[in-house]
């Protein structure tokens, strides 16, 4: 059985009796089993209960029963994500042996639309990283070209669902962790508007700024996955109900910004080859080009970083070996359990992370550095909505670089950050963006950057289905 | 340059213990970051208000009362717990005696 299907390809196929969902689970499990040996996009597979989840979309289909959006479809959840029973390590030595205690509300929601999960997909440690190097339990390489990564953090997830292991994955995006490793990996990844999807049971990073999101293969299954997992959540007082503006784009109609500030030095030759090949196809079916700035684009890494590192160490300290996770008690006091535990559990990145935020956050420094950030971030969202006031929609690249070689950055922390560079101002302003593949260089895909303003997904969609076509 | 006392004692602020091949380390690092992160001294921001969240929600409110009726969510977290006494959590001594 090929494993290339699209969920209305299972839907039809689950309709037309052409297979089971049980036969599909399984058929999905093997193939990701075998493929993941030299992938490594799976910290762990979750068959039993995917077998049993994919029985009962057989019993519903035998007694006639209406089925789910996602119905009998193979998922993978990226291990942020907390699916009861199963292991949820978030890439960390400090949650090794943590089992989730319950479902996340994103995760009941795919269950009640019938998706079938088969595992938990590798990832930077607590999504500190742009390559899942800084998973405790080693990269996930790029299904393209494995001696290269797969982006990060949710390099798993891209990587699952671009080797045909799955068919969607849920991913989750705090700096470009969706987007990066789709653009990586040759898939679609969606970046939702902050609030629009519950986090309710997500492992939290910074959390000003992360979103849950989903990662297919078409712009069609990212929205069907999309809309399954959207919505306010009692248990998340930062989520948001909103109507979705169904608003057909005819191409001619597109105004599209082009940003200078995301075409200057860095950026790669080839990549820029390919984003503005993707532009003049866009206008050469109809749509008006437009030449614009973001003038404070170029503070945006910096304030992200920021910004990240202050959110992490506020949210990480919960990491004390105290209630779960890792627990060192060798010493004699409660500051040695604190310290032992810590120290001994997170990773380079993580340490490394968490001691800059709560410097950044120390008496002395919270003006100098998280208050000014916050501030050049009011001005970054100002430059965008200045700029929606002229065109529909923004594009650019999702990345400066190709996949880099697996040991390329991982030395050099501002290396890896500089991968980031196109993808934080999104978060900081907590707009929906896609990455959609536009192209390759030899083997490796290149992504196509479009960002619309808040609450306008639909618009991001539609306008993906249109590139789809060109 | 961030010295390497400061290193030491913010370390120990966010309760983690290094040695000192992690200092330097840290200390090579941190200062490469903290002087990238003063670009943002060329902003002017002088009459900017600090940006919280990217969606205006206040005063998100809910009734007091307790969602969960459920004992068996209750009992898989405290058997996460390390250490345990009679259903407590249990913790090293804080003080010396």
């Amino acid at each position: 059985m090929n494993t290339d299907l699209s969920i209305e390809d299972i839907t039809k196929g689950l309709a037309e009796k052409r297979f089971s969902a049980r036969e599909l689970a399984k058929e999905f499990l093997d193939v990701a089993k075998k493929k993941d040996k030299d992938i490594h996009a799976f910290l762990n597979f979750t068959e039993d209960r995917a077998l049993n989840q994919a029985e009962e979309i057989d019993k519903k289909i035998s007694r006639g029963e209406k089925l789910g959006f996602l119905a009998g479809v193979p998922c993978s959840v990226k291990d942020a994500i907390l699916v009861e029973g199963a292991p949820c390590t978030a890439g960390s030595k400090a949650l090794e042996y943590y089992i989730a205690p319950y479902d996340a509300t994103v995760v009941t929601k795919i269950k009640d639309a019938g998706a079938v999960i088969i595992g938990k997909t590798n990832m930077d440690e607590f999504g500190m990283g742009a390559s899942t190097e800084n998973s405790a339990f080693g990269p996930t390489k790029n299904p393209h070209d494995l001696t290269r990564v797969s982006g990060g953090s949710g390099g798993g997830a891209s990587a699952s669902v671009a080797a045909g292991e799955c068919v969607i994955g849920l991913g989750e995006d705090t700096g470009g962790s969706i987007r990066l490793p789709s653009s990586f990996c040759g898939v679609v990844g969606l970046k939702p508007t902050y609030g629009a999807v519950s986090r309710n049971g997500v492992i939290a990073l910074a959390s000003s700024l992360d979103q849950v999101g989903p990662v297919a293969k078409t712009v069609k299954d990212a929205e069907i996955l999309f809309n399954v997992i959207r919505g306010k959540d009692e248990l998340d007082s930062t989520s948001v109900d909103y109507e979705i503006q169904d608003t057909k784009y005819k191409i001619q109609d597109l105004r599209i910004g082009v940003p200078k500030e995301y075409f200057s030095k860095g950026l790669d030759v080839e990549v820029e080859k390919i984003v503005r090949n993707a532009i003049e196809k866009f206008e050469y079916a109809g749509a008006k080009i437009q030449e614009m700035e973001l003038p404070h684009t170029q503070y945006a890494l910096a304030a992200y970083y920021i910004i990240n590192t202050s959110e992490a160490s506020a949210n990480l300290a919960r990491y004390d070996g105290m209630r779960y996770g890792l627990s060192v008690q060798e010493g004699s006091f409660l500051l040695d359990a604190y310290l032992d535990s810590r120290g001994g559990g997170l990773g380079t990145e993580v340490k490394r992370r968490i001691i800059l935020g709560t410097y950044a956050l120390s008496a002395g420094y919270y003006e100098a550095y998280y208050n000014k950030a916050q501030k050049v971030r009011t001005l970054l969202k100002q430059d965008f909505e200045k700029a929606f006031e002229k065109v529909d929609i923004i594009v650019g690249p999702v990345s400066p670089f190709l996949p880099f070689k697996i040991g390329e950055r991982i030395t050099d922390p501002l290396q890896m950050y500089l991968v980031d560079i196109y993808t934080v101002p999104v978060n900081l302003a907590g707009l929906p963006a896609l990455s959609i593949p536009a192209g390759k260089v030899g083997d490796l895909p290149v992504g196509l950057h479009m960002i619309a303003p808040a609450f306008e997904e639909q618009r991001l969609f539609e306008t993906g289905k249109l590139f789809e076509q060109l | 340059m961030i010295s390497k006392e400061e290193v030491q004692h913010i370390a120990q602020l966010a309760r983690i213990r290094v040695d000192e091949k992690d200092v330097e380390k840290l200390q090579k690092n941190l200062s490469e970051i903290l002087d990238y992160f003063n670009v943002l001294g060329e902003v002017d921001v002088s009459r900017v208000e600090p940006m919280t969240h990217s969606i205006a929600l206040q005063n998100v409110s809910r009734e007091d009362v307790a969602r969960s009726k459920d004992l068996t969510l209750t009992q898989k977290l405290i058997d996460m717990f390390p250490a345990i006494r009679e259903g407590f959590l249990k913790v090293k001594a804080i003080f010396s005696r």
